[in-house]
């Protein structure tokens, strides 16, 4: 998983290491808005900092030629919901006067298990759309994560994109810097769309996306203290709080199990049999009782559930354990919200089934029945 | 016969003093494993159980002569683990830590294409040669004595299959889970290429999930390079682009590469029956055998 910094986040982050970015300031309000653009001048760019690809074609981003726009963007923007996020803050940008426009990135390519810098001249717009239609107008480099990237090799991919010569060298270095922030800072990528080329042949960063790797934050405290809670929706950050991992979809049989690979084939299943899944939820290796309650209310706590299908196969779980998390959970309701099926297998599963109270929850010997069995149910309950 | 571990294998456990490792480590012993030795930094002269713990993978080499690890230090220490153990050319290291940053894993990675050691994991259950050895945390009571060999990308996954193998009395040579991070050493490919050259192996069970380009690399593999039958399964064809589903490599990404019918189609195409329920995967190995 990473931990998303946004955009105004990650250009402190270049700045401090010599990487040009236009002045900015952040801003929470319209006012806010309005002291910055007086400061900055127009035309300025007022640009929505939430966690979202394609904020531009979605409305996050305006520029601003004079006062009207610049308070009408703020309007707009703040408050606005963008793909589920509420905007709470702008960055109020100088806008730049450029003549090219070049995509830079660098990545992990993980068929090879080796980072890749990626340049192209054709930035600023979707580069998914040019990586699939025109793959050659981005030129690739690997880098050995030993000896990090040789500013030959920099040099290499600057050329082979086809960088304008005035600007080639300059580019290499923005280049090397940038694998440096991103092997320092245990980035999973780093992305520029667009580094602008102004009209006095000088590089900038207008923007800038960087993913940080959040099993290495433990030796990061300063990018951990940037962490900021996002979610799409309020389950997933009870799933935060709990620590579970789980994605919420939109069916109504609700899924629980244990080990990523079990779990989607729950899912999978779920579908087969003709129901539609809720959620995925994976209450991961070894859980205890109260780990299990807790997955059970927060797969509860999802009004489209209509039913709750729990399949444990343990290896370092334990079934005691998750029987005893079961009971625990639905012995505090007085009326079992929706019909739970259970199916226990592996470590201590016959344990697991003579503690289990089959008064509260319905029983099954095999993935596929269980399945069956909760979909049913979930059709019977929705009608 | 069996794939990389058999009654032959002189096991380390690095981290053995931890509550995971001494946990783990009994239950291997108590399976049949050949545990030699632990390592735990500073705790050296110690024992777990009677089996003498060392401060380094080299003296448990040098000392009790092991030929393989198995790595339960947390993941902060996990890569210079495996890099420890990589230095003492051993025959075999697996890795079952969770949550190894991947700039770690893309050096061991490096190191590791410079060495004969094979890698397996990080992130995963283990491998198992039924009656033999086990290498990781796979419960081992279910598993039996066989022909089928099994490569998985899930832990629990494998479980599930592994009992629809054995409730219909098929037994397994070898089981491997290699693993759900973006970065592992042994790969499908690794595997399924060992799984060929095993005579007493008649049939595989590959097991995939969405993510990356694996399955369908190892799909390739299979139509060019194996005579003996597999059936596959592939996790997660219900998964919503753009979402981790779990394990750090299973996500469809934004523009579409990694998904279930990618990879569900390059099995088809290299002659390799998908199963739509791992019950079914079982139907097609009975098929086979």
């Amino acid at each position: 998983m990473v931990m998303k910094l946004h955009e105004y986040q990650a250009k402190d982050i270049f700045a401090e290491a010599g990487i040009p970015v236009p002045e900015s300031r952040l801003a929470s309000s319209v006012e806010e808005v309005m002291e910055a653009v007086e400061e900055i001048g127009y035309p300025a760019a007022i640009k929505a900092q939430v966690h979202v690809g394609g904020r531009g074609k979605a409305g996050g981003i305006k520029i601003a030629m004079d006062e009207d726009e610049a308070r009408q963007a703020a309007e707009d923007i703040l408050g606005m919901d963008l793909k589920g996020y509420t905007v709470d803050r702008v960055l109020v940008e100088a806008g730049v006067d450029f003549e090219n426009e070049l995509y830079v990135g660098i990545t992990m390519d993980r068929s090879e298990g080796k980072p890749v810098a990626m340049v192209s001249t054709e930035g600023g717009v979707n580069i998914e759309e040019v990586a699939e239609e025109n793959p050659d107008a981005i030129a690739r480099e690997h880098i050995d994560p030993a000896f990090g990237l040789h500013p030959y090799q920099a040099r290499k991919v600057v050329f082979e994109a086809g960088i304008p010569r005035d600007v080639a060298f300059d580019v290499a270095s923005f280049l090397t810097t940038l694998y440096d922030l991103y092997e320092s800072n245990d980035a999973s990528d780093i992305e520029i769309n667009p580094v602008m080329i102004t009209s006095d042949r000088d590089i900038v960063a207008a923007d800038a996306v960087m993913n940080i790797d959040d099993d290495a934050l433990f030796r990061h405290d300063d990018l951990a203290a940037m962490e900021e809670d996002a979610y799409e929706n309020d389950l997933e950050a009870k799933a935060g709080e709990y620590g579970f991992d789980y994605v919420r979809l939109s069916g109504n049989v609700g899924i629980i199990g244990n080990g990523a690979g079990l779990v989607m084939t729950t899912l999978d299943l779920v579908d087969y049999f003709g129901g539609e899944p809720a959620n995925f939820l994976d209450i991961g290796g070894g859980a205890k009782a109260e780990r299990v309650a807790n997955a059970l209310d927060m797969v509860f706590s999802d009004e489209n559930v209509d039913s709750v299908v729990f399949n444990i196969f343990g290896g370092i779980t334990r079934g005691d354990e998750v029987a005893k998390g079961i009971n625990e959970a639905l012995e505090s309701f007085d009326e079992i919200p929706k019909p739970v099926v259970v199916r226990l297998a592996g470590t201590n599963a016959e344990e697991g089934m003579e503690i289990l109270n089959t008064d509260l929850v319905q029983v099954e010997g095999t993935l596929e029945d269980a399945v069956q069995r909760a979909v049913k149910n979930a059709q019977e309950v929705s009608q | 016969m069996s794939i990389f571990v058999d009654d032959d294998t002189r096991v380390v456990v690095q981290g053995i003093t931890g509550g995971e490792g001494k946990f783990h480590t009994r239950q291997m012993v108590e399976y049949g494993t050949n545990v030699v030795a632990g390592t735990s930094p500073g705790k050296g002269g110690q024992d777990v159980d009677g089996i003498p713990v060392y401060d380094t993978v080299e003296e448990a080499v040098d000392e009790e002569d092991a030929n393989a690890s198995v790595v339960f230090v947390p993941p902060a220490f996990a890569g210079d683990a495996i890099f420890e153990a990589l230095d003492t050319d051993l025959d075999l290291v697996v890795a079952i830590t969770e949550g190894v940053p991947t700039q770690d894993m893309a050096k061991v990675n490096k190191r590791l294409s410079e060495t004969d050691t094979r890698l397996i994991g990080p992130n995963c259950p283990g491998i198992i040669t039924p009656g033999e050895s086990k290498l990781g945390i796979l419960p081992g009571n279910i598993f039996e004595e066989g022909n089928v060999g099994l490569v998985s990308r899930s832990g629990t996954l494998t479980y599930q299959v592994v009992s629809n193998l054995t409730e219909r009395g098929i037994g397994q040579t070898t089981a491997i889970g290699i693993g759900g991070d973006p970065i592992i050493g042994t790969s499908f490919v690794d595997a399924l290429e060992a799984f060929e050259n095993d005579p007493d192996t008649h049939a595989v069970v590959m097991c995939g999930e969405i993510g990356g380009e694996d399955e369908e690399q190892a799909a390739k593999f299979i139509a060019e390079n194996m005579d003996t039958p597999v059936a596959g399964f592939i996790a997660g064809r219900t998964a919503p682009p753009g979402k981790r589903m779990g394990h750090a490599g299973a996500i469809v990404s934004g523009s579409g590469t990694g998904t279930a019918e990618s990879k569900i189609s390059a099995l088809n195409d290299a002659g390799v029956p998908v199963g739509d329920t791992p019950n079914e995967v079982a139907d097609h190995i009975e098929d086979f055998l």
